[in-house]
């Protein structure tokens, strides 16, 4: 699936870069420490997360992230908007908690990590 | 004799990946006497090897630097470690560097410059500075403590790397000197806000010139050190907070 079609399937709001929708996702990675994200998330995951830093731009960027997907509604900085339109990584935004919408990508992705 | 100084306790410089590279120590040394500012602290992040020069750079304008590092712990909250002694922040920046995974990708996260005080390239650091370490929280705060330094939760009102962002809460068991705020919330609110046991504090985190100063605190010391800083967070010996 891309990460259109998974926007589409979970209902998920596109807040920037609907451009670069057409990614082939790998996976998904559900962590809140950049540190970890960096450490552990694959190529092409979709990082469920609730961090709104800018900073989380950067990291999506450094590790090819398909996309970062925000829960419970949290709302990306400013900062992060504008580089994230910069550097072209979609932001997607749910109002479902980081255990839900991880359970439904994970029933849309099957055992892919 | 007891005067009023006005602090910005929080300052990175173009060593920080993520400080614009007009932060030279001239630059900011200037800037800070523009705004007036007695005392500044230098906390990149992870590192102190920008603050030699910094410290050279504020001589003339009889600005006190006082030596700084902002320690990010494997929760990823920022603690700003002080020092009087240079070379106290040197070993507690040791101690980071020896638990600082990873390497800097300069086009990602920015350039990391190690500069003399005429803003002159000395090096550019390889470290992953912008990461966090592996240290926990109680072990940075332990670790600023063991050489003297004052150990500052940064930026409490923010969501991102702060203590309250990354935890929810102060722990009452951890052993702070102070709890910073940002520029985005004023010392007043800030104590509305947070009822917190802890002194609080105003700096401005600032990352680029124009931003230095935009939160200060004005203490009543003896002399722009750490030490009188101290004294001043325990309203001991007529030290205080003024603002």
């Amino acid at each position: 699936m891309n990460v259109r079609e998974i926007v589409d399937a979970l209902g998920l709001r596109v807040l920037t870069a609907p451009q670069k929708l057409d990614v082939e996702v790998s996976g998904g990675y559900t962590s809140d420490l950049l540190s970890d994200v960096m450490a552990n998330s694959r190529e092409k995951n979709i990082w469920i997360t609730l961090q709104v830093h800018q900073n989380i731009v950067a990291v999506a960027k450094l590790k090819d992230l398909a996309a970062i997907l925000l829960v419970n509604n949290r709302a990306p900085e400013e900062e992060t908007v504008k580089k994230a339109e910069e550097e072209g990584v979609p932001i997607l935004q749910t109002s479902e908690t980081a255990f839900v919408i991880s359970g439904k990508l994970y029933a849309q992705l099957g055992s892919k990590d | 004799m007891l005067k009023t100084y006005k602090a910005d306790l929080h300052i990175h410089t173009c060593l920080s990946p993520c400080g614009e590279l007009e932060m030279s120590p001239r630059a900011i040394a200037e800037k800070a006497r523009e705004k007036k500012i007695d005392i500044l602290g230098i906390c990149d992040h992870n590192s102190a090897e920008n603050v030699p020069a910094l410290k050279e750079a504020a001589q003339p304008f009889q600005i006190s630097v006082l030596a700084g590092i902002e320690i990010a712990s494997r929760e990823e909250v920022h603690i700003l470690g002080l020092f009087d002694d240079m070379e106290a922040a040197f070993r507690a920046q040791d101690a980071v560097y020896e638990h600082l995974p990873g390497e800097n990708d300069e086009e990602t996260f920015g350039l990391q410059v190690v500069v003399n005080s005429e803003g002159e390239v000395l090096r550019i650091n390889k470290k992953l500075l912008i990461g966090a370490s592996t240290l926990a929280l109680e072990k940075v705060v332990e670790l600023i403590h063991s050489l003297n330094g004052l150990a500052i939760a940064s930026h409490v009102d923010r969501e991102g790397f702060s203590l309250i962002g990354q935890l929810g809460f102060v722990p009452d068991n951890l052993p702070l000197d102070g709890l910073e705020v940002s520029p985005r919330i004023s010392l007043d609110e800030a104590r509305r806000r947070f009822s917190s046991r802890l002194p609080l504090m105003a700096g401005s985190d600032a990352h680029r010139l124009e931003e230095i100063g935009l939160a200060t605190t004005s203490f009543l010391l003896q002399a722009g050190t750490v030490a009188e800083i101290k004294l001043a967070l325990r309203q001991k010996e007529g030290r205080k907070i003024l603002n």
